[in-house]
């Protein structure tokens, strides 16, 4: 040291808490969740954007568009409805890889890495407080259609269970979202994947019935998992559904909880990699 | 004897897809309670280094250890040991600064009261009380640097990594950082900083590693020492003289070459002499008695010690030229 400088006190630190490491676990969760919904609080403009937008869609397909759809029950209203439910869910995918990959990029996960704690904290925090967002964005639409005319007549356990499969797709789809974050080298990424949102949920039923579209096209719309859980609301809320289709669409219900699995027991290992392969 | 702080020993890392490797051996050995300097040029490695010895990133080759424990075989035992501030700030841009530091004690699994108190005191250090509940994005560069350096020093780590902690700061400020910086080291724990800045290696570093790539074949350690003794490793003293007439240039060059023992440099546009001389105050008095004898008049003679950045220019160029 060239220069004397005048040595300053000791820095007196405090020391971590005792706990179990399951205990902890769930602490991070919280705090990381936490964190989450904190931003939310920080920036209303953006809960605002997500939850308003389906509501948007929700007026513009019931006021502009519905008078030259073809729907069964003769009010499109009822069948309208779950799809965009449904179609929400999707939406959540591009929202949690958003914050993923922003994180990536910002450093922060790299010095949640290079903290004493576990990896499955750090994905487990993001999952509770995306489901609790689409859960809440899912409760807004829900009354928002209620206002424009749409009416669940299945009862409150059948409706409570299609509030519960329309989730269960959503939780599939985090950890696409968490994924497609990790992997995704940069905002080019995240706007590919905005673009094909919404011709996914196009190919699919939650609009129209896939009987009516080319037959190629009707069978892959047939077999969209967005189909089984619009299929399985439509059927759980007591609304009208489409008439037709094959095996899977006899099966809505059962498929729209098949789908979820699959698709959670194929991408939440794959997530969990790729975090952990993060130091390659 | 209590373990290194930091051992590094033939790092080596080639990163997917790019040419050339980022590391191509690296060693360090930093004892426990020091700060150590990491000094070299722009994509010499700085940054790798520092992410494989902090866990995030895997060596191809090599071994690393913190306080004697391996980071490959045992990462979550080093991140219990280790502070980390990136080369770019990593706080969460929304919550304010306050919100940061309990979230991140809470992470580092303090009580909610401990989380809260280091987070004042953590506030008052830096000199961020007033900014404390403004959300991060409206920081300046160097306050958002603070908090990341404050964070890091939650727990008062074993080891710190600071990686180019002041690039951007203000002279305050980098004051300020400093003084962090002792205090922490004068509760024992050790700092291995990367920086660009010599003075600041030489401020705060017992020990300096130069790293450098040269021609792209990835970084290595090129010099260690104190700054003193990376100093006198270029040749210790310089004697400078400047000369009125530029026609006495030659002769001039003639003096000193004779009695440095070696060419001189010469510099016409600056009439200016120069060459490392072994023994100073025999250099001067050689020097101007032979210029006198040769009637040079002189405008200004000085014997000098090479500044750091001189040092550092030295041994990164002549590792770019192979030598
Ligand atoms: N993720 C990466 N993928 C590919 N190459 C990389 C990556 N990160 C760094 N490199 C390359 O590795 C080399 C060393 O980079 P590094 O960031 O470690 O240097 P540095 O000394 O920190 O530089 P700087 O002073 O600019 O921060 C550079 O040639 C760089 O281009
Ligand atoms: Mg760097």
């Amino acid at each position: 040291m060239s220069t004397a400088a005048p040595i300053p006190a000791p820095d007196v630190a405090p020391v971590p808490a005792p706990g179990s490491p399951l205990r902890w676990a769930l602490a991070d969760t919280a705090t990381l969740a936490g964190r989450q919904l904190a931003h939310l609080r920080a920036r209303p403009g953006e809960v605002a954007g997500a939850v308003g937008f389906p509501i948007l869609l929700l007026l513009m397909f019931v006021y502009l568009l519905g008078g030259m759809m073809d729907a069964p029950g003769g009010d499109y209203r009822q069948a309208l409805s779950p799809g965009l439910f449904t179609m929400t869910m999707l939406f959540g995918l591009s929202a949690t890889m958003i914050g993923v990959l922003t994180d990536a990029q910002r450093g922060i996960t790299d010095r949640f890495r290079s903290l004493p704690m576990s990896a499955g904290a750090v994905l487990a925090g993001r999952a509770v407080a995306d489901m609790v967002v689409s859960a809440l964005a899912l409760a807004v639409l829900l009354g928002a259609a209620l206002l424009v005319g749409w009416r669940p007549t299945g009862g409150p356990w059948s409706a409570a269970a299609a509030v519960g499969l329309l989730l269960l797709l959503r939780f599939s789809l985090l950890w696409v979202g968490i994924w497609l974050g990790l992997v995704a080298r940069g905002p080019g990424a995240l706007t590919a994947v905005q673009t094909f949102e919404f011709p996914f949920a196009f190919l699919s039923g939650v609009f129209v019935a896939p009987v009516t579209m080319p037959a190629v096209l009707g069978a892959v719309a047939e077999w969209n998992p967005l189909s089984s859980t619009a299929a399985a609301a439509r059927e759980l809320f007591g609304n009208p559904g489409w008439e037709g289709g094959g095996w899977v669409a006899q099966h809505a219900i059962a498929m729209a909880v098949l789908w979820p699995v699959v698709i959670v027991g194929v991408f939440a290992p794959l997530a969990v990699r790729r975090y952990r392969r993060m130091s390659r | 004897m209590p373990p290194l702080a930091v051992h590094a020993d033939g790092l080596r890392k080639h990163y997917p897809g790019s040419p050339a490797p980022a590391l191509a051996g690296v060693d360090l050995t930093v004892p426990p309670g020091t700060v150590h300097g990491l000094l070299g040029p722009n994509g010499a490695g700085k940054t790798t280094a520092v992410r494989i010895l902090a866990t995030l990133l895997r060596a191809d080759a090599g071994r690393a250890e913190i306080d004697g424990i391996d980071v490959a075989a045992r990462p979550a035992d080093v991140r219990r040991r280790i502070g980390l501030v990136g080369q770019y700030a990593a706080i969460d841009e929304v919550l304010d600064g306050r919100r940061n530091l309990v979230m991140f004690g809470r992470l580092l699994h303090l009580s909610p009261a401990d989380a809260r108190r280091r987070a004042e005191q953590l506030l008052e250090r830096f000199a961020l009380v007033e900014a404390a509940d403004r959300p991060v994005s409206g920081y300046s560069g160097g306050m958002r640097r603070r908090l990341d350096i404050a964070v890091a020093m939650i727990l008062a780590p074993a080891v710190l990594f600071l990686d180019e902690p002041t690039t951007g700061l203000d002279p305050r400020g980098r004051a300020e950082v400093w003084s962090a910086v002792r205090a922490l080291v004068a509760s024992g724990t050790t700092v291995l900083l990367t920086t660009q800045y010599l003075d600041e290696a030489d401020q705060l570093a017992a020990r300096i590693s130069v790293l450098a790539a040269p021609r792209g074949a990835g970084g290595r350690v090129v010099a260690e020492g104190t700054p003193d003794e990376l100093r006198a490793r270029i040749g210790g003293d310089r004697i400078e003289v400047v000369v009125r007439r530029p026609d006495d240039l030659a002769a001039a060059a003639a003096v000193v070459s004779r009695v440095a023992g070696t060419d001189a440099d010469v510099d016409a546009d600056l009439r200016r002499v120069a060459a490392p001389v072994p023994d100073r105050m025999a250099a001067l008095g050689a020097t101007l008695a032979g210029l006198a004898g040769a009637g040079v008049a002189v405008e200004d003679l000085a014997v000098r010690r090479p500044t750091l950045d001189e040092v550092f220019l030295r041994l990164t160029d002549r590792a770019e030229v192979g030598a």
